[in-house]
């Protein structure tokens, strides 16, 4: 730290914390795509034609993620459905 | 019983034939008998920061094709006594490597040694796969980085999955994590992903940290793993990752910025 630097703003962006944010989310989704969870493009497209049997909807409406919390699996499903 | 242990990482540039040529030294310090083996074919280091690159005859690639003896390959270190070098070779593609061949000399190596250090080269491919198929333990050698964090968790996957030990359904490799080019002033600054983010994401023991330092260089340029350089920071950890390899209890050091004095804060520093 020089005599410029401590002139300058001590609060800098903490860019460390959105590596972490990121490894974390990036490492648990591949972890759990190699855990044998591979079933989930098949399950997504199973879901999105039992969808459209009722409901008028494009592939890129609907979105499938299998996440990790306190060991604890979360499916979640979110359907953006036509105005 | 020898024990084989591969330094891996998947990303490149973060240390591995550093950690390799230290580790294997470090371990012949103590006395142990050990051979650290390049399998990076096509893209040979070791034998450079080893500093025997001129003393390269016969290699790797040789054996396993019977073009020439084990003996006639291993190049013994002039430094350091109980220290061998098995060099990649400069010619051939990876492919050289075949599974049986690969482990025919490491049989032979168990009967000399006590470790059998395998470097191995970046990526996933056939190199890094026959690297770490043998493997009893792995170090992970990771820099404190994004790209270089996920890269070592797919490593991790693939240790898992695909050695020797996972496929024959043997006790799991043993895994440790190495951070290596940790800058404890930048982590204090909130530029750099501190060692227990590290820990956290990779969930594998901490063998050692390595600070990026001035010393790795130079040690390279002169061929003297800098593990011989006990005065450097970086010589010290790695002699610390050794002693905790063996068993040691020793704290982790290098973990805090160097406190400046009252001028070099003021005025910068070549501090």
């Amino acid at each position: 730290m020089s005599l410029m630097q401590l002139f300058r703003s001590r609060k800098e962006d903490n860019s460390a914390a959105i590596a972490k944010e990121r490894l974390q989310i990036i490492v648990a989704h591949e972890r759990s795509s190699r855990s044998g969870r591979d079933f989930l493009p098949a399950m997504e497209r199973d879901i999105l034609e039992v969808i459209q049997k009722y409901i008028e909807v494009q592939q890129e409406c609907i979105d499938i993620k299998l996440d990790s919390q306190d060991g604890c699996s979360i499916l979640e499903v979110n359907v953006q459905l036509p105005n | 019983m020898a024990r084989i242990i591969v330094v891996t990482s998947g990303k490149g540039g973060v240390g591995k034939t550093t950690t390799s040529a230290s580790i294997a030294t470090g371990l012949a310090l103590k006395g142990h008998r050990t051979v650290v083996i390049d399998f990076d074919v096509g893209l040979r280091n070791l034998d450079l920061l080893m500093g025997c690159e001129r003393r390269v005859v016969y290699d790797f690639v040789n054996v396993i094709n019977g073009e020439a003896e084990l003996h006639q390959a291993l190049i013994r270190d002039k430094r350091t006594e109980n220290l061998s070098i098995l060099p990649a070779s400069q010619t051939r593609d990876k492919e050289a490597l075949t599974h049986a061949g690969v482990e025919k000399v490491l049989n032979q190596l168990a009967k000399d040694f006590e470790y059998i250090i395998c470097d191995s080269p970046a990526g996933i491919e056939h190199g890094a796969l026959m690297a770490l198929y043998f493997a009893d333990e792995a170090i992970i050698t990771t820099n404190p980085e994004v790209s270089s964090v996920r890269d070592s968790d797919r490593i991790l996957g693939i240790l898992q999955s695909k050695s020797r030990r996972a496929v024959e359904n043997l006790e799991p490799v043993k895994e440790h994590l190495l951070v290596t080019r940790y800058n404890p002033e930048r982590v204090t600054r909130g530029e750099m992903l501190n060692i227990q983010d590290v820990e956290e994401i990779l969930a594998i023991p901490l063998i050692g940290v390595v600070p990026e330092s001035t010393s790795v260089l130079k040690a390279s340029n002169q061929g003297v793993p800098v593990v011989c350089n006990t005065d450097s920071d970086a010589g010290q950890a790695y002699n610390d990752v050794v002693a905790r390899f063996l068993g040691e209890d020793i704290p982790h050091r290098f973990l805090e910025p160097v406190k400046k004095g009252f001028l070099q804060r003021m005025f910068g520093g070549i501090g």
